[in-house]
């Protein structure tokens, strides 16, 4: 297999604070990684990173081989690599429709393309159609996304991810603020949905983070401190003291 | 955007599913059969170039999230161009019919668009605002200055008879470029119509909303705003070709920030947020410029009170207004918001009469000539220097604003319970 | 020469002292506020307005005052009835709305005082030349513009630095979103540095008036280039509306004089040109005519290359 993703010595500060010191990662093609650490570990800075939205202080970023540290977002999105957000981040005065159709337009090599209608877009709308069955929001398609309900939002929130089907899939916290049953709704969504895919994932939820990852990465204060499959990581006594405490048992 | 806005197409008939473009199509062409007269014409043609014009904006503000101080600039150059080719085809007598000379404004437009736009269009919000106000002075101060592509001060002027017939039409009269005029519109108001349907103009709406996102998802920003603002240029030009072979003169007013600044306000006032609106828009302030100054010298300051209003009691437009009204009429419930209506718009009545009447006799004052003191006004001779009259559009002004104030809570209940159960309904 | 450059210097320093008194209220309530007010300039009209109308009755001299304090108070009424209530829209909707606010201003002007230019003058002690140099005179009511717009400097300087509100109105500039953290009554502060800067507007009317002359189209010939002021000095700094200021009074006042054109310069260098050519008006106009034209130029090269302008921290 070869590897997906690539951090290599990677260095984040804002201002004097050094908020990633030296991340040195590897995501293997078809690997489901989850990434964990307590709060402001440096997480959603990391994705930040890896999806352009900040540039690092030093260090590079691969995807597939290739070096894409500095290349903008779009790129590296049009390279097959799509991310969901922490906070949530729709676009409010669009139908939920519309903004799952958004998702995918430049996945389905619509690019900027001023001539063809939407709604005649058939693989689109039926593309369309079927996440928006994914993600449980059928029935509010024609709703302004910003008006929904923060469930719903982050439903939405995922459905935008996953519309365009990158093979590399970052999500921020996909379950947050969903009850159990959303939560194991999204679960077996994310699996389904990343199924020979690459997904690395951020996730507080420890009983999804252990239902879903093949490998965990342990973040803590900027720092990898442990990487490894489930069972490594869940006996792991820094991983404990840093971060699992009793969670785990 | 208010036009459907449904996800699921549903393949209905050409016919049905344009049935809004046919009623438009047939309404537009009957026009000149009802306003015979020349003024009425006139004003037509007016309208129908800023129709255009308004759309062409919208595409910028309402639908790209960019608000624009200086798109005047599009539609000034796209006429001088034009009038450029009408003198130039005229002169030299080359094959150029009249019909096809707006397109060199939509050329104009689109280039000045993608030059101007290849270094504004970075960012949205206030710094592209700024920028488009500072490319608006540059280019009007230009055009007095380079006299010899503007003609300075008395701007440049052609005759548009003097072209290649058109299927033996010269366009001598008045309704020939009506329909000339008005074939262009509903041309440019489909384009721009099936514009805001495909991808591109759906990211546009998207990184209106929210430009962060957009990038995530495959899409340059900057690239998609860009492309509209192009686009918008040539719609701009277009409008801007079709005033200069209407009116047979370009001067600095087309460039300037007076014109700028109308096209933002008819938009505006039509409601930004639909795509019907700035049409309602420039259709409206039209008829308000027309009609409104055969009855007084301050209309403009008419046009800006309703501007103002609208920015701050309704950002969503006429448009807005009516389309809040539209579910509830469609439930046939429009009728138990009669009442509401009329207790709150009869004293808004009375507020409007005593402010227009406080507002025309200030006017009369600063006016008048000496020892005049009588003011027409409402059909009534008023004399401006008793207390009087001034009492009475006070005590108008002042109790209806409150009145109407008073019942407006009521209305607004009224309303949330039509729209209330016109939701209720729909879901079913 | 040397004349040329001396009163060149002296009038691009009364014009571009004029700039700042405008430049900094505009300046202040954008850092608080984050509006940018499109009706400044407009309010700077108003004041010449209410000046001209009060010295008709009482003379020069109580306008000076009163007429800023109208202003000032115009400038609250707006801030508190109208962009209060248009905030929640957001800074666009902001910008609209002083926009309809200008457009409106311009018309009553229109409406209560007529289309025509006003005779607002000076007065007579003043009306007379301070100084003559080389045959040309200088205006002692240029001096005494000069010494207002010197005050108002000093004054701004001192309340800015040493004084409560102004150590309040500098935290918010450095940290606009902290200073409801103060617990400072913000809504109120806003006010209040609204109708200030409203009512410097309306003094720099008051005292351009007699001056530049006192006419409805007299705020579109400052309102834009009192933006270029503080977007090239750098939106919410100080420093850099004063010195954008007077970079922008010289840059204009400078230009004026310079009639020297792109032919003049290739028939130095021997290069003869034709005159028939549709291009030609691009070497034949002069710097002077092209005088209108810099600052919005200066504004669009600022804004491509340095977008923060050139004291400013912040983006616009
Ligand atoms: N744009 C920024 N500017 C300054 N500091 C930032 C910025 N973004 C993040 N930080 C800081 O970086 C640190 C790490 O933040 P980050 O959001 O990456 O944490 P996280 O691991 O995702 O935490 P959580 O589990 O709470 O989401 C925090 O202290 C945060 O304050
Ligand atoms: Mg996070």
């Amino acid at each position: 297999m070869s590897t997906a993703i690539e951090l290599i010595d990677l260095y984040k500060s804002f201002g004097s604070t050094e908020i990633i010191r030296g991340v040195n990662l590897a995501v293997e093609q078809g690997e489901r990684h989850a990434i964990i650490g307590p709060n402001g570990a440096g997480k959603s800075t990391l994705y930040n990173l890896i999806t352009a939205k900040y540039l690092p202080t030093a260090g590079r970023i691969r995807l597939r081989g290739e070096d894409v540290t500095g290349c903008p977002p779009y790129e590296i999105n049009r390279m097959g690599l799509a991310r969901s957000f922490q906070v949530t981040n729709i676009f409010p005065r669009m139908s939920v429709f519309e903004n799952v159709r958004c998702g995918m337009l430049w996945a389905m090599n619509y690019r900027y393309s001023f001539w063809r209608d939407v709604d005649e877009l058939d693989d689109v709308n039926a593309r369309s159609r079927q996440v928006l069955e994914d993600i449980g929001m059928t029935s509010r398609a024609d709703v302004p996304a910003g008006v929904l309900s923060y469930a719903e939002q982050r439903a939405l929130e995922i459905g935008i991810t996953i519309a365009g089907g990158a093979d590399i899939v970052l999500l921020d916290e996909p379950t947050a603020g969903m009850n159990r049953s959303e939560t194991d709704h999204t679960v077996e969504l994310v699996r389904r949905i990343t199924e020979n895919k690459t997904l690395i994932m951020v996730e507080h939820d420890m009983s999804v983070v252990f239902g879903l990852a093949d490998r965990i990465t342990v973040l803590v204060y900027g720092e990898v401190i442990a990487s490894g499959p489930p069972n490594e990581i869940r006996g792991n006594p820094a991983v404990r003291e840093a971060y699992l405490g009793e969670e785990v048992d | 955007m208010a036009v459907a806005n449904t996800a699921a197409p549903g393949r209905s008939s050409f016919l049905r599913r344009n049935a809004i473009w046919w009623a438009a199509l047939v309404l537009v062409v009957l026009l000149p059969q009802v306003a015979r007269s020349g003024t009425a014409i006139a004003v037509l043609n007016q309208m129908c170039i800023m129709v255009i014009f308004s759309l062409s904006y919208n595409m910028l503000l309402g639908q790209g999230g960019m608000l624009s101080f200086g798109h005047a600039v599009y539609f000034g150059l796209g006429g001088y161009f034009a009038m450029h080719l009408i003198q130039l085809a005229g002169g030299a007598g080359f094959f150029m019919p009249l019909p096809l000379t707006p397109i060199a404004g939509g050329l104009a437009g689109l280039f000045f668009g993608l030059l101007f736009g290849s270094f504004s269009t970075n960012r949205a919000g206030t710094v592209f605002a700024m920028i488009s106000l500072g490319i608006g002075e540059m280019i009007a101060a230009s055009s007095l200055i380079f006299v010899k592509f503007s003609g300075g001060e008395e701007g440049i002027t052609a005759d548009r008879t003097d072209l290649t017939p058109f299927f033996g039409h010269r366009f001598g009269s008045e309704v020939e470029v009506y329909y000339l005029i008005a074939g262009w519109m509903m041309l440019s108001a489909w384009l721009m119509y099936r514009f805001s349907r495909t991808p591109l103009g759906r990211m546009a709406n998207a990184v209106r909303d929210n430009p962060e996102r957009a990038e995530f998802v495959g899409y340059s920003q900057r690239r998609v705003r860009l492309l509209s603002f192009m686009a918008a240029g040539f719609f701009a030009g277009i409008a801007g070709g079709l005033f200069a072979l209407n009116y047979e003169i370009v001067t600095e007013e087309t460039v300037n920030l007076v014109t700028s600044g109308i096209v933002l306000l008819q938009a505006y006032i039509g409601g930004v947020g639909f795509f019907a609106g700035p049409i309602v828009g420039a259709v409206v302030y039209t008829l308000l410029q027309t009609l409104l100054s055969n009855y007084t010298e301050i209309w403009a300051f008419y046009v800006g009170l309703i501007f103002v209003a609208t920015v701050m009691y309704a950002p969503t437009g006429l448009t807005g207004i009516i389309m809040m009204h539209l579910p509830i009429y469609r439930v046939r419930k429009l009728r138990t918001l009669a009442l509401p209506y009329l207790k709150v718009g009869v004293p808004a009545l009375c507020c409007a009469i005593g402010v227009i009447g406080m507002l025309e006799l200030l006017h009369y004052l600063s006016v008048r000539a000496v020892g005049q003191s009588t003011k027409r006004l409402f059909w009534m001779s008023l004399n401006v220097e008793q207390p009087t009259p001034w009492i009475v559009f006070g005590l108008l002004a002042v109790g209806g604003f409150f009145v109407a104030r008073r019942m407006a809570p009521a209305l607004v209940a009224a309303w949330e319970a039509a729209s209330a159960q016109a939701q209720g309904r729909g879901e079913r | 020469m040397l004349e040329l450059i001396v009163f060149s210097l002296l009038n691009g320093l009364v014009y571009g002292l004029l700039l700042f008194m405008l430049s900094s209220g505009l300046t202040l309530i954008f850092s608080m506020m984050g509006v940018l007010n499109f009706a400044h300039a407009s309010l700077y009209m108003l004041g010449a307005y209410f000046a001209y109308s009060i010295s008709a009755k009482v003379g020069f001299w109580p306008g000076l005052v009163i007429a800023p304090v109208l202003v000032g108070v115009v400038g609250a009424l707006i801030e508190r009835y109208g962009l209060r209530n248009v905030h929640r829209y957001g800074h666009v909707a902001e910008l609209i709305f002083t926009f309809g606010i200008a457009f409106l201003i311009e018309e009553s002007i229109q409406l209560i005082w007529g289309k025509q230019t006003m005779d607002y003058r000076e007065p007579e002690i003043l009306s007379v030349p301070l100084f003559t140099l080389w045959g040309t005179d200088f205006p002692a009511y240029k001096a005494f513009m000069l010494a207002v717009s010197i005050g108002i400097f000093i004054a701004l300087l001192l309340v800015l630095t040493r004084t409560r509100v102004g150590l309040i109105i500098q935290a918010a500039i450095t940290h606009p979103n902290q200073v409801a953290m103060l617990g400072h009554n913000v809504p109120l502060v806003f006010t209040g540095v609204f109708g200030v800067g409203s009512a410097l507007a309306g003094l720099a009317g008051v005292i351009a008036g007699p001056a530049l002359g006192t006419f409805p189209g007299m705020a579109a010939v400052l309102g834009s280039i009192v933006f270029v002021v503080i977007v090239v000095g750098g939106l919410g700094s100080l420093w850099g509306a004063f010195l954008a200021s007077l970079l922008i009074g010289m840059l204009q006042t400078f230009a004026v004089a310079v009639d020297y054109s792109l032919e003049d310069l290739f028939a130095e260098i021997g290069i003869s040109t034709s005159k028939t050519s549709a291009l030609s008006d691009l070497y034949t106009v002069t710097v002077a005519q092209i005088g209108p034209i810099l600052p919005y130029l200066l504004l669009v090269l600022i804004l491509i290359f340095r977008p923060t302008g050139l004291f400013g921290k912040r983006e616009v």
